[in-house]
């Protein structure tokens, strides 16, 4: 057991511990889970220094309360989270994403909320002490799958630490959050099953986030998509970001714990580039979708994917 | 072989056997699914993440920054069909079963009009065939039952089916590795642990193209296995 660990002093709504995702289990019944927002974990993990798929904290609307009981770590918060470190002497440091903060023994770090967003992450240089689970340190809640016994931090928890922080150097890197409301799709495989209208409804008119949402999938409310083949396929292999719809016409977007196979017909399938986007939308919130073609969702990764190394590549000290 | 390779998703490929449910289609989904296990897993098919074979279908998830469809539906153009192999791969399996923890029984026997006892022999002499696991973590999909005993899903799903449970629903017949909701037809209850999160090397007890024969066992027994 490490030397170094966080009391949990308040667990936060749904605080789990994540890696990019378990593969090469879904014909198994596994599916990948990992972190809902790849980008914001990517840039947690390489302000404070760490290989890319170090495992990290997620942490959705509310965040924890973490008391650290034992050692000294250097911590980075990514997303769009309102945040505070309280020191062992009782100041308070209101803090600021996409930048590292040194925490001493007896620093408290407050996760207050994810404003106008719904995951944020915290990374620990040199990593939390935890048992991977098949190669992954990612917890399926559902199936409790993964380290700390497969489910979310609760509090009085204790957090491992692996090791203590090696240096006093700070960094920071430039961000803005984008919150741009058309999600781009590609067409998915039973599209020909919907009613030309409904087609049309469906990259035109809104859709709103329900409340029914969580990490495996994200109930929309509005046009009604009438299916005029089969409301039942025979079960398929499922992706992540696959627009499925059921018998009530409402889609529901299958995210990082998807089922493995599924049953209903999808309409659609959102692009990569724009995974991270949707995800960070809120019950309430209205999104659009838009039609693309695959060469451009192709494109659209490879810049996704150069500005997350652009920012990771402007990484600076604090001086 | 498959009849269609589409996209789906911007990583992620069907191939596509044809609408019909049957071995022979499935055996080739399955045959297909372990040559692209054994490549993944000698390093030849860089990006691919996943391959998931359901009844009919074979879906690849792939990471698009390493690897794109196009690479791939090449690569699964030039797979000789002739050459793919599925008996070295699977296995049989006896799965001992108590149907004293039966909860549907009385009412399959009365909509079936067939004795319960006639229904467990059914289910007993059935050489079953797993189609494909999934949904969730070792969950076995298997066929084909005698059309005798074909029912529907249930009208209201339970909300919570024990774990081990036993279900049929037309010709399929599966195993809840977990408790769960559900609205299969629950004719017994196996105390084998189809999904071991302590056996990391191989966590999942069947797979896909595997044959499965039930036991009869005693409450007494089911408990000793259960306890084991």
């Amino acid at each position: 057991m490490s030397k170094f660990f966080f009391e949990v002093l308040r667990s936060g709504i749904n605080t789990t511990f994540q890696d990019k995702g378990r593969f090469h289990m879904q014909h198994f019944g596994v599916t990948p889970g990992g972190c809902m927002d790849t980008k914001s974990f990517l840039i947690a993990n390489a302000l404070v220094g760490n290989t890319s798929n170090e495992g990290v904290l997620e942490f959705a609307y509310q965040g924890p309360l973490l008391k650290l009981a034992k050692g000294k770590t250097k911590i980075s918060i990514t997303g769009n989270v309102l945040f505070q470190i309280i020191k062992s002497n009782e100041e308070t440091i209101n803090g600021k994403c996409y930048r590292t903060y040194d925490l001493d023994e007896g620093d408290q770090i407050d996760i207050l909320a994810t404003k106008q967003s719904a995951y944020g992450y915290m990374a620990l240089e040199g990593g939390f002490d935890v048992k991977p689970f098949c190669k992954s340190v990612s917890v399926l809640g559902r199936v409790e799958i993964g380290p700390n016994e497969g489910k979310k931090i609760k509090t009085n928890d204790k957090i491992n630490i692996k090791s203590n922080r090696t240096n006093n150097k700070n960094f920071i890197t430039n961000f803005s959050n984008n919150e741009k409301d058309t999600i781009r799709v590609l067409k998915g495989p039973q599209f020909g099953y919907f009613a030309k209208e409904s087609q049309k409804d469906f990259f035109s008119k809104t859709y709103k986030v329900s409340n029914l949402t969580d990490r495996m999938g994200m109930r929309l409310e509005g046009a009604v998509m009438k299916n005029i083949v089969n409301t039942n396929i025979r079960s398929e292999g499922i992706t992540k970001g696959a627009i499925q719809v059921p018998a009530d016409g409402q889609p529901i977007v299958l995210l990082t714990d998807y089922p493995t196979i599924g049953g209903y017909p999808k309409i659609a399938n959102v692009i990569s580039a724009d995974y991270d986007l949707l995800i960070q939308r809120t019950p309430g919130e209205k999104i659009f979708f838009k039609l693309i073609v695959l060469s451009e969702a192709e494109q659209l990764y490879k810049e996704h994917i150069k500005s997350i190394s652009e920012i990771i590549k402007n990484i600076k000290e604090i001086n | 072989m498959f009849k269609k390779l589409n996209n789906i998703g911007d990583c992620g490929i069907v191939c596509d056997f044809g609408d019909e449910v049957n071995r022979t289609i499935n055996i080739s989904v399955i045959k297909l699914f372990h040559h692209i296990k054994k490549e993944v897993s000698k390093g030849n098919l860089d990006g691919i993440l996943n391959y998931t074979p359901s009844y009919n279908k074979l879906i690849i998830n792939f990471d698009l920054g390493k690897t794109n469809s196009s690479k791939i539906m090449d690569f699964l153009k030039s797979v000789d069909f002739s050459k793919l192999n599925i008996s070295q791969n699977s296995k049989k399996w006896t799965i001992p079963v108590c149907y004293d923890f039966e909860i549907d029984l009385a009412n399959m026997s009365k909509t079936l009009k067939i004795d319960k006892d006639k229904i467990i022999n059914i289910h007993l002499s059935t050489d079953f065939f797993i189609y494909m696991i999934g949904f969730i973590p070792g969950h076995p999909f298997m066929g084909d039952l005698d059309s005798k005993l074909f029912l529907n899903r249930l009208k209201t799903p339970r909300v919570k089916i024990p774990a081990g449970s036993v279900g049929i629903v037309e010709k399929f017949c599966n195993i809840y590795p977990y408790e769960s909701p559900g609205g299969w037809n629950i004719i017994g209850r196996t105390p084998i642990k189809l999904f071991n999160k302590k056996d990391e090397s191989n966590p999942c007890l069947l797979s896909a193209g595997d044959s499965v024969k039930f036991k009869s066992i005693s409450k007494k027994e089911f408990e000793k296995l259960n306890n084991e």
